[in-house]
């Protein structure tokens, strides 16, 4: 393709400021909950306090009768409409899963499902309604602890006759990628055994959810603050048994998602199918205590890990034997979470074998699902805090014990014993670029010198390596996992009369600045001015074809979709170029949005092209008057990138309390379109990996009630919390893209986990801890030195027990000290 | 997020608040700055059937000087006690206790006597209002009468404030020349106490001969270390001496167990913040 040779980059590479970022920054926009239909009803949900109980009864008479109500709805009235909510990836054949209706029909299964919704004139008749509806439980046995359940006892589902979806299991040896995993155990001379927690996170973006639906039309519209338009209407339209073309969804502008707004959830079913029913617009909005109850969950796994290896520091196998909290049912990819991870274990290193065996577990919690990393930060954190525990216990350099595994950059393309094809990267080079940046050596001897000198406050250096697979994702693989859908994504370019043009793209951006980046990649590509070209998205009726936002695919998979589609409007534009420069299309170049005839200064615009085919009075015979052109991008590979990320924390021995002094990281993300874009994603990627590390948990309560119910408990980071971070680049570009880009969504969230807590426990790891669960705050680090410095079993000991032991799990019990013990500070601002 | 109706008033005078409280409606509550009471009724934990809301009323703000006394009115915000010079001067403790509440939007709206009768355990504020011995003045239909700090806080969430009657002032003795330090441990940075400790000490010629110590989430209400204060009189203004006598900080408290930590760790805190909190307020 000649034609697309010799462009100039201008824009991509350059820090462009977001043009987008006027509208989200000062509101003056189209969030969902902006929205106001002519006639528009409101509704709210009654939701279970309960965890597990059959419903006995629903009184609704008294909310009917509530000033401004129009109806009021149970499961049983929607029954017959609202189906069951989709789980787009069966992991097994065999993978069990109950019934998943909107509003519960005969049993609630988590608190804060809902079990009516209320339909008034105004928002708030809708609220002063909610409280009138008397609903009446049977408690059943709750279940609550993953590691019980999954052994028997009570169940989530009786029905189900077990609390195990789905086991998954991938054997190297089997898969004949690598050796037997459990002869590597058998033979090694350092076994490393760890079970680890990744606890349950609540993805708290900063829109809370909202839905608007409008059936007045032929087609019923439906707005959503969602990551997922497309895959929504496809979702819903098979839900609620409704014709696919009889569905328009909306995704407007949608603050933030970090997978929770990955989801078809049952606010949106039952919106739709309430408008529906009553043939009127209606609207839902979340509250914030509603998002964090019932917008699902992520992460919630424990990792029991086996890592074998020579004396040298040499892997010689990994067994991954995890556990996986679903909660109490399975949401649109809630069983494939762990499964993403799968294929992440060994990271950056040659192992030789490798062995990692899933069970989904159902509990009567929130169902947990995609939250930015999905799966890999959890196979990473567990690789990297092992490979800490490795040089610890071999007594060498954790830096040294990774260069020894890892891949070498003369070595790419690797084929891993997960079965993947690594395609590029240099782990030589970003960390040595790492490690000058963050000044590693003259802090290792700081460190020193603190721990000689048995200081109140010590320091810990924390290190994470890692790669993860980005760009979800090639179709066939997706196919081989039992996805329901392909990993491609869409682009059409329009070329409008004036000059201007309009790229629509499948990518469905909540806050990413894909506007931004897309105008730069084909403002390049067609040779014209950024501020010339626009980018729709998030609409299905403009947008015909797109699978949207996640899995850091909207660059590498959306973004090669455009590139696609602009190289076709070339190509259409060429003949054209020609008849009217009069010239044969084989002398003809393109460069900077012009089509020149070689060697001569005769020459003619894209945009001339363009109005000529509007015009169309003067085309070659037989040729369509149209230069616009789309194009479906499948991928061939993920890509690869991968970072040194370095953690400086300080340790207050006395209260436990941590604080981070220095983070440093080096990303390779490839080539990079929009460098200030990179920066902002990896800056909020750190924090919410930091958070994971120190602040957020998702807690429950022995009845299996939310108490981190408001942000008064769950503890979100602020810019006050968090250090200034000092990042940097290397770039080994992607060979399977021809943009050279890798993704990077979600690399400082996958990376700054385990860097934050190698650190924690390095901190401490000469006063005898080697492990501190997540997140390590002051009281959990002050119990792990307790402990140790009492000489009874190390913090790592007791939590591979039973991950409830920890009495913080339980918040606001009585201490049980016998003294008048009260119940904590009602946390109301 | 929407509270329930309630009807609303906003008087202009302490008198005409008093009669407001005595109407007949079902449930009355004064608003001050909101800052507690609107997240209560948002989240529908009260549904009070009037508000009364008394930032309309100049005499409840403000702070002046009376010979030995700084009196502060109720609707002082947290922002103008953290800014003013009086306080700062003769009530540092105050004045740093509640320059960490919060952030400044919830500072510029916060009342004084707002997130006094609140009594929040973990509240920055009744600690200091505690140590420094100052005393409340409440209003009602039979008049102004006036509380010793030590009586107001009687439980989580309860004050001597009748439910007819309004805090109208605080008047707090001037510790002028005393050193103050407000010791709050968080885990990030807008979070209520997890505990805080509130120091004032005097110090002449080297040595401590006052001094007073607060605790606060040690209990329901804030309560005070009087086994540290008299163990500091008299010994020299040292981090040796205030480590020493802060190792009696938790004797006879009750903390709570919660998600930030047990109660063996609260009261563990509780020394090791009471004895920081002695050295940065002898200036050490
Ligand atoms: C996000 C956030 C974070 C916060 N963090 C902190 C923190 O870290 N530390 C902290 O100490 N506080 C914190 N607060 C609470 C803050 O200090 C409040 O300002 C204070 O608790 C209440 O003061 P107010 O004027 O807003 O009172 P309101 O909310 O108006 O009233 C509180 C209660 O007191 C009653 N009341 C108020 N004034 C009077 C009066 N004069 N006479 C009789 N009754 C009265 C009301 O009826 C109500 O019951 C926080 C608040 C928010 C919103």
């Amino acid at each position: 393709m000649t034609v697309t040779e010799d462009r100039p980059t201008t824009e991509v590479g350059s820090s462009r400021l977001r043009k987008e970022d006027q509208r989200l920054i000062t509101g003056r926009t189209r969030w969902t909950d902006n929205i106001t239909l002519p006639g528009m009803l409101h509704l709210a949900m009654v939701r279970s306090p309960v965890a597990h109980a059959k419903i006995t009864s629903i009184d609704v008479d008294a909310a009917k009768a509530s000033p401004g109500v129009v109806a009021v709805f149970t499961g049983a009235d929607i029954n017959d409409e609202q189906g069951s909510l989709p789980c787009a990836w069966p992991i097994t054949e065999d993978q069990l899963a109950p019934p998943h209706p909107s509003i519960a029909v005969e049993t609630v299964n988590f608190a804060g499902e809902i079990v009516a919704c209320i339909v008034a004139r105004t928002a708030v008749a809708a609220k002063d309604a909610v409280e009138l509806v008397d609903v009446e439980y049977d408690d059943l046995p709750v279940v609550l602890d993953m590691a019980a359940a999954a052994e028997g006892g009570d169940l989530t589902h009786p029905d189900l006759g077990t609390n195990v979806s789905a086991t998954w299991v991938f054997d190297s040896a089997e898969a004949e990628t690598g050796g037997n995993v459990e002869q590597a155990i058998s033979e090694a001379e350092v076994l490393i055994e760890r079970t680890f927690r990744q606890q349950r996170l609540i993805p708290a973006f900063m829109e809370p959810r909202s839905v608007v639906c409008d059936p007045t039309g032929e087609q019923t519209t439906v707005w959503s603050a969602t990551q997922i338009p497309h895959i929504l209407r496809l979702m819903l339209a098979l839900t609620c048994e409704i014709s696919e073309s009889k569905l328009r969804v909306i995704a407007p502008d949608v603050g933030g998602g970090f997978g929770g707004k990955l989801q078809v959830t049952p606010e949106e079913v039952v919106t739709l199918v309430v408008s529906r029913r009553l043939a009127r617009p209606c609207k839902y909005t979340e509250t914030r205590s509603e998002s964090l109850l019932a917008g699902h969950h992520g992460r919630d796994q424990i990792q029991k890990l086996t890592l074998a290896a020579k004396q040298d520091g040499t892997v010689t196998g990994l067994k991954v034997e995890l556990l996986a909290d679903m909660g109490a049912y399975l949401g649109l990819v809630t069983s494939g979470i762990p499964i993403l991870g799968a294929f992440m274990y060994n990271s950056i290193y040659k192992f030789p074998s490798y062995r990692f065996v899933c069970k989904n577990v159902f509990t009567n919690k929130n169902w947990t699902d995609a939250y930015r990393g999905a799966g890999r930060p959890e196979a990473t954190f567990a690789i990297e805090r092992l490979m800490d525990e490795l040089a610890a216990e071999i007594g060498v350099d954790p830096i040294d014990i990774r260069e020894k595994n890892w891949i070498k950059h003369e070595e790419f393309p690797f084929s891993t014993v997960a079965g993947l094809e690594y395609d590029s990267g240099n782990y030589e080079a970003a960390t040595a670029k790492a490690k000058e940046l963050f000044g590693y050596d003259a802090l290792r001897a700081e460190q020193r010198q603190r721990r000689d000198a048995g200081d109140q406050v010590q320091l810990g250096i924390g290190i994470s390596t890692f790669t993860e697979m980005c760009g979800l994702a090639p179709s066939r693989v997706l196919g081989a996992l039992s996805y329901a859908a392909g990993g491609w994504e869409h682009a059409s370019i329009r070329m409008l009369p004036s000059g201007k043009v309009e790229v629509i793209t499948g990518s469905s951006g909540h806050g990413q600045g894909h506007e931004t980046a897309w105008s730069q990649i084909a403002a390049d590509r067609l040779g014209m001015p950024f501020d010339d070209i626009e980018i729709l998205h998030g609409d299905t009726q403009v947008s015909p074809r797109g699978l949207d936002t996640y899995g850091s695919r909207s660059l590498t998979v959306g973004g090669m979709a455009v590139v696609a589609a602009a190289d076709k409007v070339i190509e259409k534009a060429k003949p054209i170029a020609a008849h009217l420069l009069e010239a044969d299309a084989d002398d003809l170049e393109f460069s900077a949005g012009r089509f020149n005839v070689k060697g001569t200064d005769s020459s003619v615009g894209l945009t001339d092209v363009s109005l000529a085919v509007f015009a169309a009075h003067n085309l070659p015979d037989g040729i369509e008057p149209s230069i616009d052109a789309e194009a479906t991008f499948d991928p061939a590979n993920f890509s690869f990138p991968h970072g040194t990320h370095l953690c400086a924390v300080e340790v207050d021995t006395e209260t436990g309390e941590t604080k981070i002094r220095d983070y440093t990281c080096v990303d390779d993300i490839g080539k990079v379109v929009n460098p200030l874009i990179v920066e902002g994603q990896v800056h909020g990627g750190l924090v919410q990996g930091i958070a994971q590390a120190l602040f957020e948990e998702a807690v429950y309560d022995d009845a299996g009630t939310l108490v981190t119910g408001s942000f008064v408990d769950y503890l979100v980071p602020s810019a006050a919390d968090i250090p200034h971070f000092t990042t940097g680049r290397t770039e080994s570009p992607s060979t399977t893209n021809a943009l050279g880009v890798k993704g990077v969504g979600e690399a400082g969230t996958i990376a700054s986990t385990p860097a934050v807590v190698n650190a924690v426990v390095d901190a401490v790891r000469h006063l005898g801890i080697d492990d501190i669960e997540m997140p390590c705050s002051p009281h959990r680090v002050w119990t792990a030195l307790q402990t140790a410095s009492s000489g009874a079993d190390t913090p790592r000991d007791k939590t591979m027990v039973d991950d409830n032991a920890d009495p913080s799990h339980n918040a606001q019990v009585s201490d049980g000290s016998g003294a008048e013990g009260f119940t904590g500070q009602g946390g109301l601002g | 997020m929407i509270p329930a109706a309630f009807d609303y008033t906003a008087p202009e005078s302490v008198a005409d608040a008093i009669t407001a409280l005595g109407s007949d409606s079902e449930e009355i509550k004064v608003l001050a700055g909101g800052q507690s009471l609107i997240p209560v009724l948002r989240l529908r934990l009260a549904a009070p059937t009037l508000l009364v809301d008394i930032g309309r009323i100049e005499e409840l703000s403000g702070i002046t000087e009376e010979a030995d006394t700084i009196v502060i009115g109720a609707m002082t915000t947290h922002a103008d006690v953290a800014e003013s010079d009086l306080v700062r001067e003769h009530a540092g403790l105050l004045a740093k206790a509640a320059q960490t509440v919060a952030d400044p939007q919830v500072r510029h709206r916060g009342t004084l006597g707002g997130a006094l009768v609140h009594a929040d355990p973990a509240g920055d504020l009744p600690a200091p209002i505690l140590v420094l011995d100052a005393e409340l003045v409440i209003a009602g239909a039979d008049g102004e009468r006036t509380v010793a700090a030590a009586d107001f806080f009687e439980d989580m969430f309860t004050t001597a404030v009748g439910e007819n009657e309004i805090l109208t002032k605080i008047r707090v003795p001037k510790h002028t020349g005393w050193g103050a330090h407000y010791e709050k441990f968080t885990r990030v940075a807008q979070q209520w106490s997890i505990i805080a400790v509130a120091v004032t000490v005097q110090v002449d010629g080297g040595v401590i001969s006052q001094a007073k110590v607060g605790l606060v989430n040690m209990g329901s209400t804030p309560t005070r270390a009087s086994a540290v204060e008299q163990a500091l009189v008299g010994q020299p203004a040292t981090g040796d001496a205030a480590k020493h006598a802060a190792s009696a900080a938790a004797d006879g408290t009750s903390p709570p167990t919660d998600t930030n930590g047990d109660a063996a760790y609260r009261r563990h805190l509780a020394t090791v913040l009471t004895g920081r909190a002695v050295r940065a307020a002898v200036g050490g």
